[in-house]
């Protein structure tokens, strides 16, 4: 389970070997599998208002299925994780800057209707300008969407999310961008499907280069790059990095290629989440990612005084 | 009811009633002190707990760790007496960092001073009553969506089970690792500082039950003033290992309602060495997430530009 850590084990003590921090009670796959719906139905979103603005109808049809479609599953899985389902509208009691989760609330539910909108007129024909203004508003909503649960999983406690608080969100946003990209280079003619081969290209350099940098940020970073987190993050990675390479050269030129691609792009984004999801699981399962940061924190405190306070501090 | 349920974020906080919105006349800040160094181990705060709050078992199980069958904190375990044996060799000096990683060199004094200091040489025995700390700044109530956790007139931070959905959010948000929730209920649960005994001006059943005073209920001043004079006694009779914990209104959680006096590292009775509410950095979060946001945006925007093919 240890293989390929590249920081020595380092000693501390502890209760029992005991964790001190709770794991999280999101569910598996409710919650990673909501990180990716909402990064996909938010990047779509903006795909499909770029599509309709540059007249690629089958390209914009696709987009707007993905938007709503992604939007309303990604509430059935948020509503199915509560301890209490029927309790849902609590969130939009009160609002709290201070909860990514409420903030978040008040993203999700007009992005749903915005884009629910947006597709239903786009199906029927009914209201079309209507429709039209629905999926502006979808495609305002929608990068906030793919990216504010980085906020979530960062404002934790949970060292390997918490620490990884200034890139989470440029690897959602790459994320999401592949994931809306993929999915439209599967199903769109290749004549109308260049912006999608677009966005996943430059969303997968984007999270490549963030996730890259939280692996490098030593022990409280080890889970993702240990055990199953970390064959998920590599596999990610991998699939990222294959996908680019075939819509690089052929993407545009075979319809199978590109079908192909797409998925694969889809399948590393949904990949990032579980293994970032996961990571963050055990990071709140071992003592050491608490411990041995803190005391080095303390530590750093003690001989360097005003120099540890400068550290990590909020920007406002 | 104020939109921000914090006012301020992190760092001291002298009056945290008055920045959750309570008129400035609401009732002095109450807390816990628990000396642990007159702890005996009898468990009777946390069967008094069970009882008064009518908390359900959560399970009997052997678990081999000393005289530790309740294990840690939960939803339905609001005190925690943890047991740690030490035997001479394995104890811990008081300065000892534990880690390699920066310790000098050889400066490892395997547990000489601690040994001769409680004079029992071979065994040494700590004992202490966990319990929710109370936060100056809680990282389950900043995040909480729902409102059900909230700041109550004493300062203490208590949970609303008829408002609370069980989204977890508080789970993940504690530093200490204290609020859970209650599988088969679907809510979070955790200590309330028998909000409803502080009510009717009577103390909080574990304080109440404790024969030893080692866990002290009062006004949080008072206790800070009487914990001090408690650690410099200790110091002169020369445990040098006593120290305060969650007693420092300066640390990462703008210190605790419930605070301590251990006898080593907080790390050996499970605590966190330096926790931080993780709301201190919501303004960097956000920031990052505005600027990912934009980028993604632009990201769409770029990809319609270009040649149209
Ligand atoms: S110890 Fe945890 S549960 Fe208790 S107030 Fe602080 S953050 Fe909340
Ligand atoms: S589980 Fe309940 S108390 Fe905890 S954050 Fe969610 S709504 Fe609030």
């Amino acid at each position: 389970m240890r293989e390929q850590s590249m920081v020595p084990e380092p000693e501390f003590e502890s209760y029992y070997g005991r964790q001190i921090l709770k794991t999280p009670t999101w569910k598996t796959p409710d919650v990673p599998l909501y990180l990716f719906l909402g990064g996909l139905a938010g990047a779509s979103a903006v795909l499909a208002e770029g599509a309709a603005l540059s007249g690629r109808p089958q390209l914009e049809r696709v987009a707007r299925l993905a938007a709503a479609g992604g939007a309303t599953a990604g509430t059935v899985a948020l509503v199915h994780d509560l301890g209490r389902p029927e309790r849902f509208l609590n969130m939009l009691r009160v609002f709290k800057p201070t909860s990514p989760l409420s903030v978040g609330s008040f993203i999700l539910a007009p992005f749903a209707s915005f884009a629910g909108a947006a597709a239903a007129s786009q199906v029927t024909g009914v209201l079309p300008r209507l429709g039209r203004l629905a999926g502006v508003g979808a495609a305002a909503f929608g990068p906030p969407l793919a990216t504010y649960t980085a906020a979530l999983v960062a404002n934790t406690a949970i060292p390997a999310w918490h620490e990884a608080h200034r890139e989470l969100p440029f690897v959602f946003a790459g994320s999401g961008a592949q994931a809306a990209g993929g999915l439209a280079m599967m199903l769109v003619p290749l004549d109308q499907a260049a912006p999608a081969r677009r966005m996943a290209l430059v969303g997968a350099a984007l999270e490549l280069v963030a996730s890259e940098r939280i692996t490098k940020k030593g022990l409280v970073a080890e889970p993702y790059r240990i055990g199953r987190p970390g064959r998920l993050m590599r596999f990610a990675r991998n699939a990222s990095v294959v996908a680019s390479g075939a819509t690089a050269l052929a993407g545009g030129r075979s319809r199978v290629l590109s079908a192909v691609a797409g998925a694969t792009y889809l399948a590393s984004s949904v990949t990032t989440r579980f293994g970032v999801f996961e990571a963050g699981l055990a990071s709140a399962k071992d003592p050491k990612y608490v411990v041995v940061p803190q005391k080095e924190r303390l530590a750093r405190k003690e001989t360097g005084g005003a120099a540890a306070h400068t550290e990590g501090q909020p920007a406002g | 009811m104020s939109i921000f349920s914090e006012r301020s974020l992190w760092g001291r906080l002298d009056d945290v009633q008055h920045d959750a919105g309570y008129d400035e006349d609401h009732p002095p800040r109450m807390g816990f002190f628990t000396d642990t160094s007159v702890c005996i181990g009898c468990k009777a705060c946390e069967v008094a707990c069970k009882e008064w709050n009518d908390v359900p078992d959560d399970g009997y199980l052997l678990t081999g760790m000393s005289y530790d069958n309740t294990q840690a904190l939960g939803a339905s375990t609001w005190r925690h007496v943890a047991f740690v044996e030490k035997s001479g060799a394995g104890a811990a000096p008081a300065v000892d960092l534990g880690m390699p990683s920066f310790d000098l060199p050889g400066a490892h004094p395997h547990g000489e001073d601690q040994a001769t200091e409680s004079g029992d040489g071979a065994l040494r025995w700590l004992m202490s009553s966990d319990v929710c700390k109370h936060c100056t700044h809680a990282g389950c109530l900043d995040v909480c969506p729902t409102g059900a956790l909230f700041r109550t007139e004493f300062g203490t931070v208590v949970v609303q089970p008829d408002v609370c959905n069980g989204c977890g959010y508080c789970v993940s948000a504690c530093p200490y690792g204290v609020i859970d929730l209650r599988k088969d209920d679907g809510r979070a649960f955790k200590c309330t500082l028998c909000y409803d005994r502080l009510k009717e001006g009577q103390t909080p059943a574990c304080a109440q039950a404790c024969p030893t005073e080692s866990i002290q209920f009062g006004e949080l001043s008072e206790l800070r003033e009487r914990a001090d004079r408690r650690l410099e006694e200790l110091h002169e009779k020369g445990v040098d290992v006593a120290r305060l914990y969650g007693r420092d209104p300066e640390d990462g959680v703008g210190g605790d309602g419930a605070f301590f006096l251990l006898l080593d590292e907080p790390e050996v009775y499970g605590l966190p060495p330096d926790p931080v509410v993780p709301t201190r950095d919501i303004g960097s979060v956000w920031k990052h997430v505005g600027i990912a946001a934009a980028t993604l945006f632009g990201v769409g925007v770029a990809s319609f530009v270009g040649r149209r093919k």
